[in-house]
């Protein structure tokens, strides 16, 4: 650990350890979104289920979701603890406000969007995560598809879960909160790795903006077809 | 022109400072400086005590003007230090806020002048190359790429004013680091004390208080050397690469 104390002690060790987390979690968001893609198909859920099924009974997804879960928590305490203690080293505020002429606004509020995210995160784990993963056998119910395919039904528990209004314009806000939030993110995890080059820079750039959008875009779009029953 | 400045007063670093307003007659062809020079002499007529704001060559090479104007280090202007700023880049009758740096680390001495101690001591913990003395060696004896060179010049170019730590949201002083740091690692005369260095300098840097980096790129958009954010990504490879090698 002697060698590895720096990722908690120094300034750009820290930060090198919400670089790592981050693009963990930006792999992790690929897959959740390309799952919840499925729900598109209108299908009455059936890829969706299974895909939900392979998710739940692949023994390598779930040592990753334990790693998941430690990415999440690193990536939170180190970012709440950077927030709070970068806050204190300017004691004395300016009177003078440059504005966005300087950087983005998103990127001074990593700390905001991502305590939006958090808000959200806990709220949809009590939606989703803790429904599938500890309920009583059969609580979330089954469905038999045409091919004989007998599967727990987490499509109709989104479905459930989204004919409330306020739940739809939750993710759908903590969609925008993530939209910004990766927006300096992507590309700020490359720039802590030390990858910055003129050739190379302006394609993360670029990759970094498109994921940044079409991800959570995908994911705000289920919310509000299955309210207003676009899917069923 | 007619100008409205609210200036920052404070008389010590102990005690609690405050805005004052002036009303000062300038030229459109007076740099920022002379305005104030302008002011000092009003004050001192009316046997006021003049501001204290820090000055020296006044043609942008040594880093001693500071002044947050507008909330932006150095003024408005892109690529210019607050001695190249001139009146016309204002209109008549404006009101201009001028504060001085604002960081723990650059604790107020007195007014807009503010002690940047913080760097020379990071400069003595490792911004340096040793070398035996002795008679002077030939310089073209040794072979630098006029790539690396002019890169190592890019950076080289910091004058070590301190804007990019006051324009940082977290008062960060990466982006001078790792232009110290980006200078002396890609010269063969930067070599032997590469990996110390950087470990040397980045423990000081976080010894003196400044904050972490968090890429909002408000530094090298304030720079008045025009500094890339690339230095600040070379600094995390410098430093990370050190801390695989065990220093």
């Amino acid at each position: 650990m002697g060698v590895l104390s720096f990722l908690f002690s120094s300034s750009l060790g820290r930060k090198l350890v919400m670089a790592v987390t981050g693009i963990a979690l930006i792999a992790f968001l690929l897959v959740h979104c390309l799952i919840n893609a499925m729900v598109l198909l209108n299908d009455g859920g059936q890829t969706f289920n299974e895909a939900a099924r392979f998710m739940a009974e692949n023994p390598f997804i779930r040592i990753s979701e334990i790693l998941l879960f430690v990415g999440f928590l690193l990536h939170i305490a180190q970012g709440l603890y950077l927030t709070f203690d970068n806050r204190k080293r300017r004691a004395a505020k300016y009177t003078g406000n440059p504005g966005n002429a300087n950087s983005k606004w998103y990127s001074r509020s990593m700390g905001f969007l991502g305590t939006i995210i958090l808000i959200f995160l806990v709220l949809h784990l009590k939606h989703f995560w803790v429904v599938s993963r500890f309920h009583a056998p059969h609580a979330l119910g089954e469905i038999t598809y045409a091919n004989g395919d007998t599967m727990e039904n987490l499509f109709l528990e989104m479905a459930n879960v989204f004919t409330s209004p306020y739940a739809v314009i939750i993710y759908v806000l903590g969609c925008f909160s993530l939209a910004y939030h990766l927006l300096h993110g992507f590309a700020s995890a490359f720039q802590t790795f030390g990858i910055n080059h003129k050739s190379y820079t302006p394609i993360i750039a670029s990759v970094g903006a498109a994921f940044s959008i079409i991800v959570p875009l995908i994911f705000a779009i289920i919310p509000v077809v299955m309210h207003f029953g676009i899917i069923k | 022109m007619n100008i409205n400045l609210k200036v920052w007063r404070q008389r010590n670093q102990n005690s609690e400072g405050r805005f004052e307003e002036y009303k000062v007659q300038a030229s459109p062809d007076m740099s920022f400086l002379e305005m104030f020079d302008v002011l000092n002499e009003q004050l001192i007529e009316d046997g006021n005590d003049p501001i204290a704001f820090d000055h020296d060559c006044r043609e942008g090479i040594c880093g001693m003007c500071s002044m947050v104007i507008n909330g932006r280090p150095h003024g408005p202007k892109q690529g210019v230090t607050t001695c190249q700023l001139h009146m016309r880049s204002f209109s008549e009758g404006d009101t201009i806020v001028v504060e001085p740096w604002r960081a723990n680390a650059f604790p107020v001495i007195k007014d807009l002048s503010v002690n940047r101690g913080a760097f020379d001591r990071i400069i003595a913990s490792g911004g340096y190359v040793s070398v035996n003395t002795g008679n002077a060696v030939d310089a073209n004896s040794i072979l630098i790429p006029k790539e690396v060179a002019d890169e190592a010049f890019e950076a080289a170019t910091c004058i070590g004013c301190g804007a990019c730590v006051s324009a940082c949201k977290n008062a960060s002083a990466m982006l001078f680091v790792g232009a110290k740091v980006t200078q002396l690692s890609m010269l063969p005369q930067g070599q032997p004390e590469r990996q110390a260095r950087v470990v040397a300098m980045v423990n000081q840097m976080d010894a003196e208080g400044f904050g972490a980096c968090t890429n909002t790129g408000a530094c090298a958009a304030e720079c008045p050397k025009q500094i890339p954010l690339s230095v600040i990504a070379n600094l995390n490879r410098e430093y990370y690469k050190a801390k695989l090698n065990g220093k």
